[in-house]
């Protein structure tokens, strides 16, 4: 069959194109341009090549800031997968009862960030705080401010209560869309609760959980504004992630050329290790499906 | 094994059902011999899937029991009650091989190992599958998966009874007839009681010894594929078995004749008088075309479908369906047909009215 081949199509793609190179292209070369250089103001610019990534490179500050965002990346997802599953699980499956829930689940999900974590400063605080007050007097030493430890429990806590909604959310829907025939077949095989749920359940949630996990990853590995809210990195640097760092390093120390060489190899890295999951993840599917 | 019996049997989806048409199921009494090979035939809608999920036990009835044998089971669990049921569209473990699917139900059983792998191999060789054991249930075609689907339904000997929900909708055309073949033949080699529910009149009649007609929440008529053809208890089984169905035309019932808008057809029997909205009967296959004797015809269309001819026409303002032999001539000359008498079957109210003098 023969199609007819019009190449003026691609003027139509030309919008895209041009938006994409203001909004995302241009500004990631401005950054381009200072991990190259040095700079002392008024736009006059120094070539120093690749000393601002070997610089970071060999920063103990930088590796330990990956350290405690790896950590804490690893931490949350541990929490948050098995917990959405379980509430998704747990879930009514219709009628009013699943409406309501549905609502409840989504509600921490549409509170604006910054505002997450003014509740959760507020929260845990010792002097005013519901959590943090009730703590103390129950005789328990909490003080996220001065406690990296308890700083911790506080941002992580805050996370799950932000976040496990999203997975919890993913996979009902995944559950939903598994037809009831599964389940009586199950019943009439006299499957056990646990089969139903490795074998019916889970394969058929994969799929959404395989991007659940994704954007958890993404998300929690760039991290910023509630830890930076609550506890602003600290005690000392306790918690100073990757995102925090970097805002400090470009605009509490205004060392342009060191930040803009971190943000790149952040970017490269995000890229990397979501380009990997997603590989690994489909391929295991794929392989099944031999 | 076991017979099935219902016992004023009902079902509603519905909280508080406030009348008859609310309800799914209308009330029944029913007996599933020991062995039978039924099938529950009826149109989409009908009720069938409820009443076969009521004997697997996935659902429990609004009200009446359920028996097996002699023991009420209407609370029982479905895994208690020992049931097959293969369900309309495949259902797989697809992260499972092959082989764990059709050990699956035995598994859970607590069988004992080197009995499940005997049987498994026999169940994969009867539905073909033997040579892919080992390969994952995924990526299988639909046709592959109903197949493990009816092979897990098979696989347990000890069942009560195998329940079949429309197994052969996602089969292509020569495999179902294969299909179908192997069920007959399992059940005669085992003998479980077999309940195949089907919209396709062709597959319950050549499935089952006993066919039962579902309409509207009722069953209409349980009968031998023979009994629903001679003599349909209701006019929608009429309608429903054959093709083209049953002709239906008002008429009014006079000892041994029917009068329909002037022309009088003889009957077989003489019946008593009637009550309520009458009709009589009759197959396509039990009318003949003639030059002038019996109930003038309008013919509109023939349709040549290869064995035999069916002729579309008008009677007495209602549509007539006729079957003629290959090889008969059509021509203008035949303008009436003639019922055969004793095949003319009369109802009353969409139900079969039996001759007075009990014959037939």
């Amino acid at each position: 069959m023969d199609k007819t081949q019009n190449n003026k199509a691609w003027f139509l793609v030309l919008p895209v194109l041009v938006i994409v190179a203001f909004s995302a292209i241009l500004p990631l070369m401005t950054v381009v341009n200072y991990a190259l250089n040095d700079t002392f103001g008024n736009n006059e610019f120094f070539w120093v090549g690749l000393e601002w990534f070997e610089e970071m490179v060999t920063s103990d500050r930088l590796h330990e800031a990956l350290g405690r965002q790896i950590l804490f990346s690893a931490i949350i997802l541990a929490i948050e997968v098995p917990l959405g599953i379980y509430i998704a699980l747990n879930m009514p499956k219709k009628g009013f009862w699943a409406s309501v829930c549905l609502v409840l689940m989504a509600l921490p999900l549409l509170i604006p960030f910054n505002v997450v974590g003014t509740i959760w400063q507020i929260f845990g605080r010792v002097d005013i705080g519901l959590l943090g007050h009730y703590l103390a007097e129950f005789g328990i030493d909490y003080n996220y401010t001065n406690d990296p430890l308890d700083a911790w429990i506080t941002v992580i806590v805050m996370d799950v209560w932000h976040w496990t909604s999203l997975v919890a959310l993913l996979c009902y829907a995944g559950l939903q869309s598994i037809p009831q025939a599964y389940y009586q077949a199950a019943r009439v095989d006299q499957a056990s609760r646990w089969a139903v749920f490795r074998y019916i359940e889970l394969p058929k949630m994969a799929g959404v959980l395989l991007i659940a996990v994704l954007l958890r990853f993404m998300d929690s590995f760039m991290i910023y504004t509630e830890p930076f809210v609550v506890t602003g990195g600290g005690p000392g640097n306790s918690t100073t992630f990757l995102s925090i760092d970097l805002v400090k390093m470009a605009i509490g120390q205004f060392d342009l050329g060191p930040a803009a060489a971190f943000s790149i190899m952040y970017f490269l890295v995000i890229l990397l290790v979501s380009w990997v999951f997603y590989t690994v993840m489909t391929n295991l599917d794929k392989e099944e499906g031999k | 094994m076991a017979q099935i019996t219902l016992k004023n049997l009902a079902h509603s989806y519905h909280a508080n059902p406030r009348g008859e048409q609310d309800f799914a199921l209308k009330e029944m009494d029913h007996v599933w011999q020991d062995g039978g090979a039924y099938a529950l035939l009826g149109s989409s809608g009908c009720g069938k899937t409820t009443l076969l999920n009521i004997i697997s036990g996935l659902l429990r009835p609004s009200q009446g029991r359920v028996l097996f044998g002699n023991t009420d089971v209407t609370d029982a669990e479905t895994a208690e009650r020992n049931i097959a049921q293969v369900f309309q569209f495949p259902v797989v473990y697809d992260t499972m091989t092959v082989r764990d699917n059709l050990a699956f139900p035995l598994r859970n059983r607590g069988m004992d190992a080197a009995y499940i792998q005997s049987r498994v191999a026999q169940i994969a060789a009867m539905i073909g599958m033997d040579h892919i054991l080992d390969r994952k249930a995924r990526g299988l075609t639909a046709d592959a998966k109903q197949k493990i689907s009816l092979g897990r339904g098979m696989v347990r000997e000890d069942v009560n009874a195998i329940l079949f929900d429309e197994p052969l909708t996602v089969i292509d055309p020569h495999m179902k007839w294969e299909l179908r073949t192997q069920l007959k033949q399992l059940h005669r080699e085992f003998g479980h009681t077999m309940i195949y529910v089907t919209h396709d009149q062709t597959e319950a009649l050549t499935f089952a010894d006993k066919v039962v007609v579902m309409y509207d929440g009722r069953v209409v008529q349980m009968g031998t594929p023979e009994e629903l053809f001679e003599t349909p208890a209701h006019t929608f089984v009429g309608y429903f078995i054959g093709s083209p169905g049953m002709n239906l035309f008002p008429a009014d019932i006079r000892g041994s004749t029917a009068h329909l808008q002037g022309a009088a057809v003889p009957l077989g029997a003489a019946y008593g008088p009637i009550t309520g909205r009458t009709q009589i009967g009759i197959r396509p296959e039990y009318a003949v075309l003639t030059e002038g004797d019996g109930v003038p015809i309008t013919i509109r269309r023939v349709e040549d479908v290869g064995r035999h001819r069916i002729i579309r026409g008008e009677v007495a303002g209602q549509p007539m369906n006729v079957i003629a032999p290959e090889g008969m001539p059509v021509g203008a000359s035949l303008t009436h047909v003639r019922f055969t008498p004793d095949r003319v079957n009369v109802y009353a109210d969409d139900w079969r009215v039996a001759p007075a003098g009990g014959a037939v």
